[in-house]
């Protein structure tokens, strides 16, 4: 499920996951290679690639037990839906501002 | 190998109850108000947003220290019917200072009645902003190929 939480505007807003991410786009990568080369746990791990995926920043391909993820080579497909989801919230905000009584909008 | 070319723009519309003028005012002197707060790619918060009323002007963001993100540019500015900017963020959030990688986005105002006005967005050209990006994966043929792409690619974040 995708949320505001977990477009890419914010997925790579936390340090951590951003260098999770970055260590993803070094080459792809195991959960447990991540876990040993990060200093984080594997579960916390899981949890970020699993924000980043989220958000189509990164693809995940299985490989015998595990799972090796790297970036997503369409990511052009993520930002379009990014911005999509950018300009309704920016709208739906922007009616309420704007239907305020004149002298109220900040 | 052919991208899947997913459409390049995005259309978004919407209604408010208030006359063209005032619909066009609060767009271009309030964007701030009611821009997603998590539209920021400054390290610090943002102060305040400023759309500078003029073309060429910039629709920018102005951090607490003072920082700013020049993210969009002022390419038609028309009250109230129109105005036409660039969007200077490329897919990997970062600004993108050459004009011709940037896509486009255009609001109209359109008068339904005195008292409500139609506001439609589209952002185009999206395409622009993966010329790079696609370009290098078409020459990709092998691990040389990717290896560079993945190079330049990590580049894009070891600022800051």
């Amino acid at each position: 499920m995708i949320t505001y939480a977990n477009t890419s505007w914010t997925a790579l807003a936390d340090p951590t996951r951003r260098a999770v991410f970055e260590r993803v786009v070094e080459g792809p990568c195991s959960v447990n290679e991540l876990a040993r080369v990060l200093p984080v746990s594997r579960p916390a791990v899981s949890q970020h690639l699993k924000v980043l995926k989220d958000a189509g920043l990164v693809i995940d391909m299985r490989a015998g037990k595990q799972r090796i993820y790297r970036i997503d080579p369409e990511g052009l497909a993520a930002f379009r839906a990014e911005l999509d989801r950018f300009w309704a919230r920016t709208l739906a905000a922007y009616k309420l501002a704007v239907e305020q009584p004149p002298g109220e909008t900040k | 190998m052919s991208s899947s070319a997913p459409a390049a723009s995005v259309r978004r519309s919407i209604v408010v109850e208030a006359p063209i003028e005032r619909a066009f005012d609060v767009f271009t002197k309030n964007f701030g108000a009611f821009k997603p707060a998590e539209h920021n790619i400054l390290a610090v918060k943002i102060a305040e947003t400023v759309f500078e009323p003029r073309v060429g002007g910039y629709l920018y963001d102005r951090g607490i220290d003072g920082s700013e993100c020049r993210w969009a540019r002022v390419l038609a500015y028309e009250p109230p019917h129109r105005v036409l900017l660039s969007w200077n963020i490329n897919p990997r959030w970062q600004i993108e200072t050459d004009q011709d990688k940037a896509s486009e986005w255009e609001v109209c105002f359109i008068a339904e009645t005195p008292e409500r006005t139609r506001v439609e967005i589209e952002h185009r050209k999206l395409e622009r902003h993966g010329e790079g990006w696609e370009g290098v994966r078409d020459g990709v043929a092998g691990d040389q190929g990717w290896r560079l792409y993945l190079q330049r690619y990590a580049s894009l974040f070891t600022r800051g």
